[in-house]
């Protein structure tokens, strides 16, 4: 009876925040996303580490181009939980070294090497390229954000560190995304460098055609607006376009998406499996140090009448 | 402390020490305060929100080593902390959710003063201070939520610090003040850091008098009556206290653990995972949610009154929400302090709370619509209730027999045999 006066508020309230995020998302006319079941969803979940490794791949060889990954270092490949970690060296690296840790990690090294990185200035005062090293962050495919605008007819190509961290429902976002281009509906009339994408937000009602608005320019009464919006990027994927070392794993755009959300959710959240680990355990702790207080509280206040 | 100090030095270091510095007889003392023994779990609220404040103040320590104030650095220390500091992810997300937990606390430590009549008199001082203590949480929040730099970081701070310029002559002086300059620039963030860094010290120390004042008065307690016997009707803060606040605390950690470890962003907004930047404006800027219903009565003002604008309009709105507060003491006419013997209080009380509840939720809704006509009659009672049925009721109300002590309220109420042979007959 007590436990429940006191649990009855805090539930209500913590319903109350899950309301209010909600809310939120509900709020921009885009189609509903796609609702995956991903593997790292829940609380006991965690990254499918082949799937996060194939979509380094898809990253690495589509999304690099032009999208960064500002936070990321190639020693994050090799960190705990990332997807290129070793417990103990393949065969053929010397005896000795620790590939657990990610500067002696040899496929990260490998990776860092494929890239060149500007180093410098050396002696004489010069930079110079090298190439990387596993304590290198990823090069950014654009000096700086006016030459990325430049290139991308004025549109700014999002760092994707981050990018699941910084939308609603981020990991289905990105994979509607990616899964959902299609034919722009009739009603509208869309510019080459303008992609439709029922999942991206915008307003499509300023891209119908002069026969749907009226004078001012506000869709006629019983057109329907198309959900979505337009974004620069055309569909980055089609199937076939990465090579998969298994070939049990079909080479299609959707298990692409699939993949490369995988990866692109370890990278902003890195350590969401120890977090999670470290969360059973003090939960179970707490849960104990509970019931020992409360049995205190009830042998300590039994011979009070209160 | 206004009971007797029941201390004995037991060692000659105790006595020596105790003729200079009593620093264990005011433990003693503090740890011995006759407590009345009728406190239920509402009262346990105090003891989590000492427990949260000690936890920001930790993991804020601890977050500020690694951090960066500079405004091309500052998000991305964030992120340092997030994926290369040794459980740097987990002291922000404690930080960040702790937060969350201290305002849900606080909230419900106000809602129980108000409804057991905790600020009257003689606890003045004690409410008073808590509303101080109120402010300035708001206040080291706000700040605080500024400091990893995302987009609504600086459009949170662009907006909250515009309302200033709605006051006449002194805004604008304000507003640059508060800034370092005309806009939110790295002036701002490093002024914020700093203030963040200061002002829970400063509610540490309100915290202290806020307790001290409370132990001069003692505590409130659900029926309202005073302390009349010590021996029958308190009990020592130890260990009866120390455990019942240590059972609620426990529970209290977890509900913050449930977040921390398995939903850690739930409560914060998407675009702060996004750095500031000044010529992106988000579609929607909305406050973090604990100041929700002050951002709702904020916006319900959208009408011109006489030279009042409704911009200045709805920012007098907003801060009189919390200075009523201060003046709540002298407002209440009732002399009956616990609502428990106040029926109609309550159900007044209770429409008080779904307003600010409702508020809460219209906050964070789009200013337009049917919202803005429900926020102006959630805010029109959240005042009313302070400014005309709190002073009404004290000499309408009739209200119901008090126990004669809190030793005879806890007899009464604990005879489980005769009460459900009684209602069956009923």
């Amino acid at each position: 009876m007590q436990m429940k006066t006191i649990l009855r508020p805090l539930i209500a309230a913590s319903v109350a925040f899950a309301a209010a995020g909600a809310a939120h998302a509900s709020s921009a006319k885009v189609e509903e996303y796609k609702a995956i079941d991903w593997s790292f969803n829940g609380a006991f979940g965690s990254y499918d580490k082949e799937s996060v490794q194939r979509g380094f791949q898809v990253y690495k060889t589509v999304c690099a181009s032009c999208h960064a990954v500002e936070q990321l270092s190639f020693r994050n490949l090799g960190d705990k939980g990332g997807p290129f970690h070793l417990d103990k060296c393949p065969e053929g690296v010397p005896a000795g070294t620790d590939c657990s840790t990610p500067g002696s990690n040899p496929i990260v090294k490998a990776i860092a090497a494929e890239y060149q990185i500007t180093d410098g200035p050396d002696d004489s005062g010069d930079m110079f390229q090298r190439p990387g090293l596993p304590s290198d962050k990823f090069p950014r495919p654009f000096a700086n954000p006016q030459q990325a605008r430049a290139a991308n007819g004025g549109a700014l190509p999002p760092n994707l560190a981050l990018v699941i961290k910084a939308r609603h429902d981020g990991p289905d976002y990105v994979y509607s995304l990616l899964t959902g281009y299609e034919e722009a509906p009739a009603s509208v009339q869309l510019s080459p460098t303008q992609h439709y994408n029922p999942y991206f937000t915008g307003d499509m009602s300023q891209l119908l055609k002069p026969e749907y608005r009226n004078a001012e320019g506000h869709p006629l009464d019983g057109v329907e607006v198309p959900l979505g919006g337009v974004l620069a990027m055309a569909s980055p994927l089609s199937d076939g376009v990465v090579d998969y070392a298994d070939e049990h794993v079909p080479e299609t755009v959707d298990q692409y998406a699939k993949d490369v959300v995988q990866f692109l959710t370890w990278a902003s959240e890195p350590k969401m499996e120890e977090r999670k680990s470290l969360g059973v355990v003090t939960m179970g702790y707490l849960l104990i140090l509970t019931l020992i207080l409360f049995f205190s509280y009830r042998a300590i206040w039994s011979k009070v009448e209160h | 402390m206004s009971h007797q100090s029941t201390y004995k030095p037991g060692s000659a270091i105790e006595r020596w020490l105790d003729r200079r510095l009593p620093i264990i007889r005011f433990s003693a003392d503090f740890m011995e305060f006759p407590t009345p023994k009728n406190l239920n779990y509402w009262w346990t609220f105090g003891a989590i929100l000492a427990v949260c404040l000690v936890i920001q103040i930790i993991t804020g320590v601890v977050l500020a080593m690694h951090y960066t104030p500079e405004k091309n650095l500052a998000f991305d220390s964030v992120e340092h902390i997030m994926r290369d500091v040794n459980y740097g992810w987990l002291m922000r997300y404690v930080h960040a959710n702790g937060a969350s937990m201290f305002f849900l606390a606080v909230y419900i430590h106000m809602f129980r003063g108000l409804y057991y009549g905790s600020y009257k008199e003689p606890r003045e001082m004690v409410w008073i201070l808590g509303v101080v203590i109120f402010l300035l949480m708001m206040a080291t929040a706000f700040m605080g939520y500024v400091l990893p730099w995302g987009q609504m970081s600086f459009w949170g701070a662009t907006v909250i610090t515009n309302f200033f310029t709605a006051f006449p002559i002194v805004g604008e002086p304000i507003k640059t003040l508060l800034l370092g300059g005309p806009s939110v620039d790295n002036a701002t963030l490093n002024r914020f850091f700093s203030l963040h860094y200061l002002l829970p010290f400063a509610i540490f120390g309100v915290v202290a008098i806020h307790i001290w004042a409370f132990h001069t008065s003692g505590n409130n307690n659900p029926t309202g009556v005073e302390v009349k016997d010590v021996k029958k009707d308190t009990l020592p803060f130890h260990p009866y206290y120390t455990v019942k606040d240590g059972f609620a605390i426990a529970v209290f950690m977890l509900l913050l653990a449930a977040f921390v470890f398995f939903n850690p962003n739930g409560l914060g907004h998407p675009d702060n995972y996004k750095p500031a930047d000044p010529l992106v404006t988000p579609p929607h800027i909305v406050p973090e949610w604990y100041f929700l219903p002050f951002y709702a009565i904020l916006r319900a003002i959208t009408f011109n009154i006489g030279p009042i604008t409704s911009k200045l309009g709805g920012v007098i709105a907003m801060f009189s929400s919390i200075m009523v507060l201060f003046v709540l003491p002298w407002l209440d006419t009732s002399k009956v302090r616990s609502m428990r013997y106040r029926p109609v209080a309550q159900l007044w009380f209770v429409l008080f709370v779904i307003a600010c509840v409702w508020l809460g939720y219209l906050g964070g809704q789009p200013a337009e619509g049917v919202f803005v006509i429900q926020a102006q009659i959630a805010t029109a009672y959240y005042f009313a209730f302070f400014l005309i049925i709190l002073p009404l009721l004290g000499v309408f109300e009739k209200a119901k027999p008090l126990p004669k002590s809190i030793a005879d309220s806890v007899l009464k109420h604990d005879k489980p045999t005769a009460t459900p042979i009684a209602q069956a007959a009923e």
